[in-house]
């Protein structure tokens, strides 16, 4: 039996006493705190960490900038949170083949800081990008307006290096965008909340940076004509980039367009959308729009549920008047906003008990159609609150998956789907 | 295979649904990559998931190895068959199960046509965006096993970008889904590790494809350069100069030739053809096109046409698309190679490849999928001469280990399977195919779903690699190994 200083101090010898500390209140997750914080200064030394924590059996938190450490379900175990704010260069930006190799601690604004100096971007809006970290948003799969017109990040990420809980660093994917070499375990990691492996760097494809963009604002008079609005645009020959649906309990319902092209281009497209939605009514707005989702999150969190919604395109108006029926008699306000992807944002504000017996419901209800909502943030009194529903038949499997790469749980364990 | 077994295997697909003659197998004995062939013990043609699921359930029972086929058009080997399995035909699976236009989503079997998706809703001005060469006959379920691309993948993007869910038959014979209609569903993307997985984690039953809406124009230009190299530089310019093109193609003067006799698409006779196309709203098209056009001459083209009507680029893409069969006008034999660089590396390749050309006196046309860097190399041989065709086959893969050494792969779309799997561990190292075997291991642990294919030493699930350990028994002295 190793001792607990027996293992601190390996884990310290590993990354140096400056970059090791105690955990303090501060490093909580989820309620649950961890005893330390390491924050290797390589790929090498946090695989090392990462495998000394396994073969001691601790429990291994994964952290990039900390902005979506309450997203999942509480941790079953927290003892060491590994930072991978020191790995936070970009490695290569090949602008010329539209690709970048990045490491997991780098900022998303330092990143598209980067990008945008040779016109180009990762086509991505994540939340927070001057905190949130490539790893992270990777993790969480986190997805915004950008999503209808480049696909999530499951279509952007053409490689990654994993640090597995054996201490094994793996890359699969590569550097070019066209390549089905071996299993794509790019995809496999993203979203996975860490709990497979721990993404040390990533390969992602690039677009260029639009020539202008123009972005148009229209009311609609209830869920259905807004449906009717976002699924005739899709139907449409409009080259959008991003279509959302924003509104607010017993508030006016926008849909908000985005159009990325050249000059010439916005003209007749601006002409396009008038003749479809009627002149009348749809005004030019500005960029700041497109941060409605961002605007869900702001403080204060005592008594609100973000949850993100997935339904199908043609399910928006039923969910939302579902939604709306579902909170109103128990006094729950809502804000959401629903892109054309059919995934959605979602805030509920209100008492914990009527939030905890409208999201239950919501759920309930959105699952028996196919649909899903994940619960992002919650109040600590509602911690109970399961972060992801429903699983599918898939779950055992994902347990096989999980066991071939972490059989002891070390990552994150409990944070996920189906308790993994 | 024993008489019993057979017996067994028949009463779930009827006698119809069963090939076991000789003469009936030696249709499957290989796919598109002929120079390998093997005999398969049966061939199944199910009709549907339930009799998936109790052929699988019995290969399971008694441990025979299965390969899942399609219309059989891979080119690496992926449905060779295993000299001790079956071979489970999706053929007679072909049904389009579900339309849904206001979700843009199609479901379907998997021996459905990649063509006939786009058939089916095309006069609602929707189509199915990966389009391999092969699309008039290759189907779905073989597209999801390679994770297809083609020409227009470099904007819509590849198989896996237009796969949503899967139903799934596990090689124990168990039903499960993977994906869904609606996105990002709870879980692990595990749709995303099994499409491109070349048959070796399961077999795939029903597929939920999404669908593209038809954009507003296309237009195809052509421009005819003195080299590849000054088209390369063309592609370089577009892609810096912010565009986005749906397709960007390139051709050698042997390649053009080769088109030029098989299918006469009027293609000027250059040293570097370059076919652009881009579509979108038509003001849009147009102002780019113009700018395309100029980048093209500033790099020295000397003829550029853009195709005026839709037969006029129908006629642009027959000869590409045409490219590899074309080869058979210029000579008696030749391999298909799919590597991919970084789309700067091409200079640097190609000039790479003429070496090797003149080295081994073998010719090389190439055909390349520009904007995105995948590389095909058609390296032309007589097999009626002896050696010719090793010597071919050893500078095919000499060229793939140029596309390793640039930062590229060995494959952008046509997979590993069997030709390549040698390849893998000059691409990956030990431990990045360890953990690939891991995921394998979480779906197949008795590697029962197209073994042999994709890694290059198998290893049974649960043994580890690395370091030798002793047995208990070794260290206790009780047994000795030898």
């Amino acid at each position: 039996m190793i001792t607990a200083s027996a293992i601190e101090e390996r884990l310290r010898s590993i990354v140096g006493v400056r970059h090791f500390r105690a955990a303090t209140a501060s490093d909580t997750v989820s309620g649950v705190e961890p005893k330390f914080v390491a924050e290797p200064a390589s790929e090498q030394e946090l695989a090392a960490l990462l495998s000394s924590a396994n073969e001691a059996q601790i429990a291994v938190i994964p952290r990039g900038g900390g902005t979506k450490l309450a997203w999942g379900n509480p941790p079953k175990r927290a003892d060491l949170v590994l930072s991978t704010a020191r790995l936070n260069r970009v490695l290569e930006h090949a602008w010329a083949d539209l690709t970048v190799s990045v490491e997991a601690g780098c900022t998303l604004l330092t990143l598209e800081e980067k990008l945008a100096q040779h016109g180009q971007r990762l086509a991505l809006d994540g939340l927070q990008p001057e905190s949130a970290t490539i790893g992270g948003i990777l993790s969480t799969n986190d997805s915004g307006v950008l999503r209808l017109r480049f696909g999530a990040l499951r279509d952007l990420v053409i490689g990654v290096t994993l640090a597995l809980p054996d201490g094994t660093l793996a890359s699969s994917g590569g550097k070019v965008v066209k390549n089905v070499a071996g299993y794509d375990l790019p995809k496999l990691t993203t979203g996975a909340f860490g709990t497979l492996g721990i993404i040390t760097r990533a390969i992602f494809r690039l677009h260029p940076l639009p020539h202008s963009t123009r972005t148009f604002s229209f009311a609609a008079a209830n869920p259905r004509d807004a449906e009717r609005h976002i699924l005739a645009i899709q139907d449409s020959r409009l080259a959008h980039t991003a279509l959302e649906v924003r509104g607010e309990s017993a508030g006016q319902i926008f849909v908000d367009i985005l159009f990325e092209a050249t000059e010439a281009g916005l003209a007749a497209q601006e002409s396009e959308l008038r003749t479809l939605v009627g002149e009348s009514g749809v005004e030019r707005s500005g960029k700041e729009l497109w941060s409605a989702r961002e605007g869900l999150w702001s403080p204060p969190f005592e008594n609100a549920v973000v949850a993100k919604l997935s339904v199908l395109p043609s399910a928006i108006a039923k969910t939302l008047r579902l939604m709306e029926e579902i909170a109103s008699p128990r006094s729950v306000r809502l804000r959401y906003v629903v892109q054309a992807t059919g995934l959605g944002a979602l805030r509920l504000e209100g008492e914990w008990s009527s939030l905890q017996a409208v999201v239950e419901r919501v759920r309930s209800e959105l699952e028996s159609g196919g649909a899903s909502l994940v619960v992002l943030h919650r109040p600590a009194a509602l911690e109970s609150l399961d972060a992801w529903g429903a699983s599918g038949d898939a779950i055992a499997l994902m347990r096989a998956v999980k066991q071939q790469l972490d059989p002891k749980s070390t990552l994150n364990p409990g944070r996920f789907v189906g308790g993994i | 295979m024993n008489r019993k077994l057979l017996d067994e295997f028949r009463a779930i697909v009827d006698e119809r649904g069963l090939i076991s003659s000789s003469e009936g197998l030696h249709t499957y004995e290989c796919d598109g990559l002929t120079n390998f062939r093997v005999m398969p013990l049966a061939v199944l043609l199910p009709l549907n998931t339930e009799q998936v699921q109790a052929i699988v359930r019995l290969c399971h029972r008694e441990k025979i190895p299965f390969v899942a086929r399609g219309s059989g058009t891979g080119l690496s080997g992926g449905a060779l068959p295993v000299s001790n399995g079956i071979v489970i035909s999706l053929a007679r699976m072909n049904r389009i199960l579900e339309v849904d236009l206001p979700n843009a989503r199609v479901v379907v079997e998997p021996g459905v046509i990649n063509l006939d998706v786009t058939g089916r809703v095309q006069s609602q001005g929707y189509f199915y965006a990966p389009d391999p060469s092969s699309q008039s006959v290759c189907s779905i379920g073989g597209n999801v096993a390679e994770n297809s691309g083609g020409a227009h993948c470099l904007k819509y993007g590849f198989t896996t970008t237009h796969v949503l869910g899967l139903e799934v038959v596990m090689p124990d014979g168990s039903l499960l889904h993977l994906g869904d209609k609606t996105l990002d569903r709870p879980g692990y993307d595990l749709a995303g590790v099994f499409v491109g997985s070349e048959g070796t984690l399961g077999i795939a039953t029903k597929v939920i494809l999404r669908i593209v809406k038809r954009p507003e124009c296309t237009r195809t230009l052509l421009a005819a350069f003195p080299s590849t190299n000054e088209a390369g530089a063309a592609v370089s310019d577009i892609i810096a100069a912010g565009m986005l093109p749906a397709a960007m193609e390139m051709m050698d003067q042997l390649a053009i030739q080769a088109a030029e006799a098989a299918v006469q698409a009027n293609y000027p006779d250059c040293g570097g053809l370059l076919l652009v196309e881009l579509d979108g709203p038509v003001a849009e098209v147009q102002f780019l096109m113009e700018r395309v056009d100029t980048l093209c001459r500033k790099n020295g083209a000397w003829e550029i046409r853009v195709a005026q009507t839709d037969s006029e680029r129908a006629l642009v893409w027959k000869g590409r698309k045409a490219a590899f069969a074309a080869m058979g006008r210029i000579s008696p034999n030749y391999i298909v190679q799919d590597g991919v660089i970084p789309r700067t590396a091409l200079p640097q390749v190609m000039s790479e490849i003429r070496r090797l050309s003149q080295e081994t006196g073998l010719r090389v046309a190439n055909v390349f999928h520009a904007g995105d860097g995948n590389l095909h190399p058609l390296v032309l041989y007589d097999r009626q001469i002896p050696g010719q065709e090793q010597a071919a086959e050893s500078l095919s893969f000499r060229i793939l280990e140029l596309c390793i050494a640039a930062g590229g792969s060995i494959t952008g779309e046509h997979g590993v399977g069997e030709e390549k799997k040698v390849m893998m561990s000059k691409m990956f190292s030990e431990p990045d195919l360890e953990t690939m075997q891991r995921v394998r291991c979480a779906f197949d642990p008795l590697q029962l779903s197209n073994p042999t294919k994709v890694f290059p030493t198998p290893r049974l699930c649960g043994e580890k690699p690395g370091q030798y350990v002793a047995h208990p028994l070794e260290s206790a002295g009780v047994a000795e190994r030898f």
